[in-house]
């Protein structure tokens, strides 16, 4: 299967193309720059470097989310616009579930999380059984107190994988002393990731499709307070 | 016309608010198709327009409105010439969604991709109806805009007034919610006003000699402090007398200003575009203000007049014929200027 996949939930942005297993082409940056500008021009980048046309695609790939609203948004609206457009099926993997794929050969528990600000994060965590992942806890938003408390419940060795791992390492490192962290700037395994979970996957519902942001818009969130749902 | 150049069939797409929209537009004046899907009920609880809950209603709705536009025009993709989408101004997060999912679609497609200014297509709504004749006067009204635009041809703009605070949609918005109308307080206003007479004598912002910019704030300010005069005096004041005295104030410098922008550029035709052109005090007296003038006043139906991808289409369609289109970069501009042609 032909995929085109795309990933801007994060700083980082990365585009890819996948045959089946095997990836073809991929370009990731992590460079703080507007992901509207950028992702346009690394989708035909990659169709001019290998010679592919929009039309023999058959699938599109896109992160759901959480992360930036705004990444987010650009990168499921584009995928989902893609997938209209040439009518083919889109699948939606969870940008935290991307980011565990850097801890695919660690020996223990992987923690993907993003910061969510005041104190929280936008998290879950992942285990890799012989490059088979297997999700341990849901993806949540959740303050990192809490989610600390929960993980020290683990036995096993714990790898934090996040673009924003120095805003909170002294506190996962009061916590759990014995936690690991990916290099700086080495959080991203690259989207063409995503074609493994694809596979366990069925396509969502393109039209109906909307990113996971695993929080309400704050406006939403305080007229709920008041008024209930 | 004629032509093949000059024919063409573009999928327009609108996001730069709270309506996610989409249509298909042929040559530049025929709406072959034209969808709307409206958040205003979402955002009345909150009392105006939330951009994160606007920006996650389009994604909601955006390749919907785009297929039902394909849909009810019975257009396929190939039978495009171009894809055409607001770039600002506008919300940010809201525009980046109909960008985003445009230049995909557009590129999926192999069609060009024509920017449009979300004002440009505001005048443009005229077109639609009937074709724009230069040189002409634009009277720009709405939430975000109070402008007065001198055209000499198509897509060339010469700003010569616009608001120095609140845009005049906004003052209503403001008004309507001190007097305790609902959201969106224009059309509110205005159908109370029609109720009453104008007795409350409001102050005009006439601004220095010869200006022909725009202030609304202190309008808005004496409705406020007129009510608070009165609660404190344990008096009530009728809102309708309120809402018509305030309208009356708005509509005598909208139109005074025009009239004096006529005066010093004379030109064919005054189009009115932009929410508040659905206002039917402004529309009454412009009207007033137009008979027996050489030039024509065309005022768009309801409609149009409101955000919409039509106007989108028809301000495209111009764009097009120059082949002026947007690279892959294209990005949500919210203060997006209109392409000024000189200074003034």
């Amino acid at each position: 299967m032909r995929m085109l996949s795309i990933d801007t939930s994060t700083y980082c942005l990365s585009a890819a193309l996948t045959e089946d297993r095997e990836r073809i082409a991929e370009i990731t940056t992590n460079i703080k720059k507007n992901h509207s500008l950028r992702l346009q021009p690394a989708v035909r980048t990659l169709m001019e470097e290998t010679g592919w046309k929009m039309k023999d695609l058959e699938a599109v790939g896109v992160t759901a989310g959480p992360g930036s609203y705004t990444g987010v948004r650009i990168g499921v609206t584009s995928a989902k616009s893609y997938a209209w457009a040439l009518d083919i099926p889109l699948y939606a993997v969870s940008s935290l579930e991307l980011l565990s794929y850097s801890g695919r050969g660690f020996h223990g528990l992987v923690c993907p999380f993003l910061d969510a600000r005041r104190g929280r994060v936008f998290t879950g965590l992942y285990a890799y059984d012989d490059g088979h992942m297997q999700q341990v806890e849901e993806d949540r938003n959740t303050s990192m107190e809490d989610w600390l408390e929960r993980l020290q419940r683990e036995e096993k060795p714990i790898l934090f994988v996040s673009p924003d791992a120095d805003v909170f390492r002294s506190t996962i490192c009061g916590a759990l002393p014995e936690a690991f962290f990916t290099e700086r700037g080495d959080y991203h395994p690259g989207v063409s990731m995503i074609r493994y979970a694809v596979e366990r996957q069925e396509p969502v519902d393109t039209h109906a499709f909307v990113p996971n942001y695993t929080r309400l818009a704050e406006a939403e969130a305080k007229w709920r307070e008041q008024y209930g749902n | 016309m004629g032509e093949i150049m000059t024919t063409s069939l573009i999928l327009a797409v609108e996001t730069s608010c709270d309506e996610t929209a989409a249509a298909v537009i042929q040559n530049g004046n025929e709406i072959r198709s034209s969808v709307i899907a409206s958040q205003m009920e979402s955002h009345q609880r909150f009392g105006g327009v939330v951009p994160e809950v606007a920006s996650r209603h389009h994604v909601e709705q955006i390749t919907l409105v785009m297929e039902q536009a394909l849909a009810e025009a019975d257009v396929s993709p190939d039978d495009l010439d171009a894809v055409a989408v607001t770039e600002g101004p506008g919300l940010v997060g809201a525009l980046l969604v109909g960008i985003s999912a445009v230049k995909a679609a557009a590129f999926a497609w192999d069609l060009p991709v024509l920017p449009v200014h979300h004002i440009a297509g505001h005048i443009y709504a005229n077109h639609l109806v009937e074709e724009l004749t230069f040189p002409l006067m634009a009277l720009v009204v709405s939430g975000g805009h109070t402008e007065l635009i001198y055209m000499e041809d198509h897509h060339s703009y010469e700003k010569l007034g616009e608001t120095r605070d609140d845009a005049v949609g906004e003052a209503y918005d403001k008004v309507a919610r001190t007097i305790g109308l609902p959201y969106p307080g224009g059309p509110e206003i205005d159908k109370l006003a029609g109720t009453a007479e104008p007795e409350l004598a409001l102050p005009r912002a006439w601004l220095e000699e010869g200006s022909l910019d725009f202030s609304f704030s202190g309008l808005k300010s004496a409705v406020i402090n007129t009510l608070h005069n009165a609660e404190q005096k344990g008096r009530t004041v009728d809102p309708a007398v309120l809402a018509a005295s305030f309208q009356e104030a708005v509509c005598d410098v909208l139109v005074t200003k025009t009239m004096q922008a006529l005066e010093q550029r004379p030109v064919r035709q005054l189009v009115v575009a932009g929410g508040v052109a659905a206002n039917q005090g402004l529309r009454a007296g412009l009207e007033e203000a137009a008979a027996g003038q050489e030039w024509k006043l065309s005022i768009p139906p309801l409609a149009l007049c409101t955000d919409n991808a039509a106007m989108i289409g028809a301000a495209a369609h111009q764009q097009w014929l120059k082949g002026q289109k947007a690279d892959d970069r294209l990005n949500g501009m919210p203060g997006l200027p209109l392409p000024l042609t000189s200074s003034s």
